[in-house]
């Protein structure tokens, strides 16, 4: 304790990005997960450019080398080190265009739903009074009920699509936002800033937009990881049920789904490698977000 | 104490009658009732005698009126599928559910909370961080590819356990049950299993934050001063105030297991009412879909008030918090 309150000290203490990563960096599988993380947002984003072959151009794939083994070549020479699929599309590439449709969907509901649960927990938290009372009320309720449940009434009854699960995991998870949001401002906005904010006669709008907002960030970057985490998990569930995506956008737990019915046969290969690919995805955003976590949670800090 | 059962059981009923509104409107007013509500094979008279019957020919508020009326009778509606009352249906296939899931809650809790336990009082041996990595993983994966895992390993790969199906059953004391047969827990073993990981997972965590909580607290350091045994202060002091956030986790989560047994069944082919609505979904089946909604809305409600009322009586504290 003492020895490195001396250090501390003799350093100038860093600041700004240095910090965050000084902080970050303790944990040295946080990092690897960082960096993995990054690679599957990479290929995710240059998908069409680093696939060996585009699984969705009809002319480049024939029928004739459907559920070939991982590492077998057909007879153009074309290997492939994953195996294919029951209509004969290369398994990685059909992996890489699945990741970019997972984590497309998973990151777009996740900033929306981020945007949306933000307004309502700030200004709930502002405001106060009967409208801070109704919202998370419905924040509570809402919370009450399984992520999986709520996406299975939204889907149920307003029936399947690109936009519709969109929709649906906005709305599972924009409480989450709106509580987290909730919590920080309402610490926030007794500090001494917030007040000359006011001694300024500034509108409220400016200052929940930028003085409050900026200084709640903390605790929404973590639950916005865990989240977008839990949202592609979410999907890639409702798609394997045939409740999410259309086969127009084969994200990864369509692919699954699409192997499962080899699986009997022994086909392993068509269900278990998008499942890697959506595990390694989901343990990696989860333990940056994990580490995110003990980084700003106040009672671990030493 | 029985103002606060009366003012959260009368949130429970304004809980209801918000999701009722909900599943009413997103059947009846987003889509075409007719269409979702009626048999498309049915004759134009048939149609007359269904739309007279639902009073769609009414206005919405008396039909919401009809809706819940007709709800509380417990008509819901007939599967055009079965051709039978769906509420009757889903009363099938609910004890196939509610065996899956509390058989995966037993597995959840009686793992879960020593294994959590021992990693929250000692965080830092390598036992502790293997159980914490393997709960993350428990935590990541996906429920439906692990059950794949599971049926790839152990059905169709080693041919130890089946993977689809209840297997035969056995009525104990008027319950009939899988758990009673060997053949019946030997098809119960896996998805109850792959049910219980996620759950698992967080009990364990529950477990271990409330343990390193606790154990800092005066009461354990004075338990320990007196000289009490370890085990005793464990056992006694530590368990016990563990166990609010652990009671809340099994009275919530055992209604997450039945959300989520939706997706085990479908992998297993169970037969419970998750799969049922699942099926439900693919086929139109429209009034077995509502009825499982309406349903599970209830069974979820009720859970959520037990947990409060039991929550209330174990922390005095609540009660009066819970104003707000």
């Amino acid at each position: 304790m003492g020895a490195s309150a001396n250090k501390q000290s003799f350093d100038l203490p860093a600041t700004g990005l240095r910090k965050f990563w000084l902080d970050f960096s303790e944990s040295p599988t946080a990092v690897i997960a960082l960096f993995v993380f990054l690679t599957i947002l990479f290929i995710a984003i240059f998908a069409p450019w680093v696939s060996p072959s585009n699984p969705y151009d009809l002319t480049s794939v024939d029928i004739m080398n459907s559920r070939l083994p991982p590492g077998s070549e057909d007879f153009s020479g074309n290997f492939y080190i994953l195996g294919t699929d029951g209509a004969g599309r290369d398994m990685l590439s059909a992996i890489f265009y699945g990741l970019r449709v997972s984590l497309g969907v998973g990151a777009l509901s996740g900033l929306v739903a981020l945007i949306l649960g933000a307004s309502i927990g700030l200004s709930a938290a502002y405001f106060g009074g009967r409208f801070e009372t109704i919202m998370m009320r419905i924040v509570d309720i809402q919370l009450s009920f399984p992520s999986i449940l709520m996406a299975l009434i939204i889907l149920a009854a307003f029936g399947k699509g690109v936009e519709k699960t969109i929709i649906a995991l906005i709305l599972v998870q924009w409480a989450y936002y709106a509580r987290a949001a909730r919590a920080s401002a309402l610490v926030e906005k007794n500090k001494e800033y917030v007040e000359a904010a006011h001694c300024l006669a500034l509108g409220d709008r400016r200052i929940i937009l930028s003085h409050i907002a900026p200084n709640c960030m903390a605790p929404l970057i973590v639950v916005g990881t865990l989240q977008t985490a839990h949202a592609i998990s979410l999907e890639a569930t409702l798609s394997f049920l045939g409740l999410g995506l259309p086969i127009t956008e084969p994200s990864l737990g369509l692919l699954i789904g699409n192997g499962f019915e080899y699986m009997y046969s022994g086909d392993f290969w068509i269900s278990i490698f998008p499942g890697v690919a959506l595990l390694i995805t989901i343990v990696s955003i989860n333990l940056v977000g994990d580490q995110l976590r003990d980084m700003f949670n106040p009672r671990l800090q030493k | 104490m029985t103002a606060f059962i009366l003012r959260r059981s009368l949130q429970s009923i304004v809980v209801l009658f918000i999701m009722s509104l909900i599943v009413f409107v997103g059947v009846n007013l987003v889509g075409d009732p007719v269409d979702m509500l009626i048999n498309p094979e049915a004759d134009q008279a048939e149609i007359d005698r269904v739309i007279r019957d639902l009073g769609l020919d009414r206005p919405v508020s008396e039909q919401y009126w009809y809706f819940v009326l007709n709800a509380f009778q417990g008509d819901l509606g007939r599967s055009f599928i079965f051709g039978e009352p769906a509420l009757k249906l889903i009363v099938q296939r609910m004890p196939a559910t509610m065996e899956l899931a509390l058989v995966s809650l037993l597995m959840a809790v009686v793992f879960g909370i020593p294994l959590g336990i021992y990693a929250g009082l000692k965080p830092t041996s390598r036992i502790s961080k293997t159980i914490m990595a393997g709960s993350i993983l428990g935590f990541s994966m996906p429920t439906f590819w692990v059950g794949i895992i599971l049926i790839m390993f152990f059905s169709v790969h080693l041919g130890w356990l089946p993977s689809t199906g209840r297997g035969d059953v056995d009525t104990f004391f008027g319950v009939t049950s899988s758990v009673f047969t060997l053949d019946g827990l030997s098809h119960i073993f896996l998805p109850a299993f792959n049910l219980a990981l996620f759950k698992l997972s967080s009990v364990i965590r529950l477990a271990r934050a409330g343990t390193r909580e606790v154990i800092l607290q005066d009461y354990i350091k004075f338990a320990r001063a007196k000289g009490l045994a370890e085990s005793r202060v464990v056992r006694i002091h530590l368990l016990k105030n563990i166990m609010i956030p652990v009671i809340t986790i099994i009275g919530l989560e055992f209604g997450s297991l039945i959300a989520f047994s939706t997706v085990t069944e479908t992998v297993f082919a169970w037969p419970g009412m998750g799969k049922l609505i699942i099926d439900s979904i693919y086929n139109l089946d429209r009034p077995v879909v509502v009825a499982y909604l309406m349903i599970i809305v209830v069974i979820f409600v009720m859970l959520n008030l037990i947990v409060d009322i039991l929550y209330s009586v174990l922390d005095p504290r609540v009660r009066i918090k819970g104003v707000s």
